[in-house]
């Protein structure tokens, strides 16, 4: 579904990743490690389509993202959603319409969206929110919504970066749990973490591969996990 | 088009961006402020057009002879003058004007009362040409001949300048709503960059979410021209009332008849159309390369 190959990625003289392959298949479960500043919200952006690589080649279903342009990239997004570490949302418009928004810009809207609007804020635990803006949210409810708003389209592939990163362990779990629901429903999905308890917590009940970002390499860990 | 999926529901196309800000502050402003001006001038060039239409139909096609002469012939030539008026093609008809129509052409400089029988007055003939007009410099050699006294005067040597000045006046009016319409455009095109570069996270929000460079610039544009509409909607509104309220008599002059006339009323609904027109062309041009600069 998304194959990275021999992707280079440099910041001016920094080199951030020299030669990185690594491929994706449909209804895989991945973990990302590594220690802050390896790389692992550069390799989630990549596999976006919100950034292109110095070197190599990001292919997504099939296309190649270096002559998407644009308007192909955006043709793509419905197919890949994201969850960020910082959640970006609009701030003035309300949880269900945030949610909503890929749907809405993509003119996707139908009777069954709002069904399913209801059916997703349920799933995460956020009925009561649906008209609460953003900025009256806690962290782990932020999240959330925006676990939501990357899975209203029922994409076939799910990148997360960091989204336990500013909650608690309990919320953490509820998350990853959600996460792995997706992956049970046959979804893609792509985490990237710094916390291991968290991968243990995982490998425990799904068939997670776990990579690490090291030396601007991409490793399978081993066994310590 | 975007504007026709808001039309259609889609209200989440307007409300992307955000509602409050200097930017809102600057376009309802603007556009309420052009439109008043706008309003104005094209009453002003309305008002000098249609003087200059008045003057031209009310002057058109009369002419005065002029006849001043010794009192022993002025008689006999104002006789010959007719006479030759009467035989020329291209002329409708002419009248001497008498006694009475003399001392009320005299009343504003004189009063009234002035005895005119005790006053050498030359005799003045007023004349109706045709639609084609006669042989000018025929008629003029045989009142030359037969009445050595008499000067025709078809009012077109003072009449023709202030004609002009007043289509001038109309062209200056169209040149000033022209001029309007730019400045409206570039108040717009700035706020609308300004918006965007205030909202990046919201321009970046929307990409994330697959919307594509057209759907968000539609939303600027959207957002902006619904502005630009309500801004010079009061704006026209006020100076339309104003308008109004100036005092009447388009028949006196320039100043007292500015204003609209009939239909021409109709005119101000269109300023608010139109500015709402190019708040959008306007949007959608610095949105286009704003969005394009920051891909």
């Amino acid at each position: 579904m998304i194959e990275l190959d021999k992707v280079a990625v440099s910041y001016g003289e920094r080199t951030l990743f020299s030669d990185v392959s690594l491929t994706l298949d449909q209804g895989s479960f991945h973990f990302l490690t590594g220690p802050s500043g390896s790389g692992k919200t550069t390799l989630i952006r990549l596999c976006s389509m919100e950034m292109q690589p110095t070197s190599g080649h990001v292919n997504v279903f099939g296309a190649s993202t270096a002559g998407l342009g644009r308007d192909g990239v955006s043709a793509l997004r419905a197919r890949v959603g994201v969850v960020h570490q910082d959640s970006r949302f609009i701030d003035h418009l309300s949880v269900s319409e945030n949610v909503m928004l890929p749907a809405s810009v993509t003119g996707t809207v139908t009777a069954h969206t709002a069904y399913q609007l209801v059916e997703l804020l349920g799933w995460v635990g956020l009925t009561a929110q649906t008209d609460n803006f953003p900025p009256e949210l806690s962290g782990g409810e932020r999240q959330r919504v925006a676990l939501a708003r990357a899975v209203i389209q029922s994409p076939d592939v799910l990148l997360a970066d960091e989204p336990t990163g500013n909650v608690d362990w309990e919320m953490s779990q509820r998350l990853l749990d959600l996460l792995i629901e997706l992956n049970q429903l046959g979804k893609t999905v792509l985490c990237a973490t710094h916390d291991l308890h968290l991968v243990r917590y995982a490998k425990s009940k799904v068939a997670a591969k776990v990579l690490r970002l090291k030396g601007g390499r991409v490793e399978v860990a081993g066994s310590e996990l | 088009m975007n504007v026709l999926a808001y039309l259609k529901g889609d209200a989440t196309l307007n409300r992307v961006v955000p509602p409050s800000g200097f930017t809102a502050v600057l376009t309802l402003a603007s556009a309420a402020a052009m439109a008043f001006l706008a309003v104005f001038t094209m009453a002003l060039a309305l008002a000098a057009g249609n003087l200059a239409s008045r003057w031209e139909a009310e002057l058109a096609g009369t002419a005065t002879v002029r006849i001043t002469a010794a009192a022993d012939v002025i008689e006999a030539e104002t006789e010959a003058v007719l006479t030759a008026l009467a035989q020329t093609p291209g002329i409708e008809g002419a009248r001497r004007l008498d006694g009475q129509e003399q001392l009320e052409l005299l009343a504003p400089w004189f009063g009234t009362g002035l005895p005119v029988e005790q006053l050498r007055l030359p005799v003045l003939i007023a004349v109706e040409e045709t639609t084609e007009g006669p042989d000018r410099a025929g008629l003029e050699a045989r009142l030359a001949a037969e009445a050595p006294g008499a000067v025709y005067d078809s009012h077109g040597r003072w009449r023709a300048p202030l004609i002009e000045a007043a289509n001038r006046l109309k062209r200056l009016g169209w040149w000033a709503l022209a001029l309007i319409a730019l400045v409206t455009g570039a108040t717009v095109a700035l706020a609308a960059s300004s918006a965007l570069a205030a909202n990046a996270q919201v321009v970046d929000v929307l990409r994330l979410a697959g919307a594509k460079d057209r759907w968000i610039s539609g939303a600027f544009v959207l957002r902006f021209m619904l502005r630009a509409l309500a801004g010079a909607a009061a704006g026209a509104v006020l100076a339309t009332i104003l308008v109004a309220l100036l005092p009447g008599g388009a028949e006196v002059g320039l100043l007292s008849g500015l204003g609209f006339k009939g239909a021409e009323w109709l005119l101000p609904i269109l300023v608010p159309l139109v500015a709402a027109g190019i708040a959008a062309a306007a949007t959608y041009v610095a949105s286009t390369r704003t969005l394009r600069a920051s891909a």
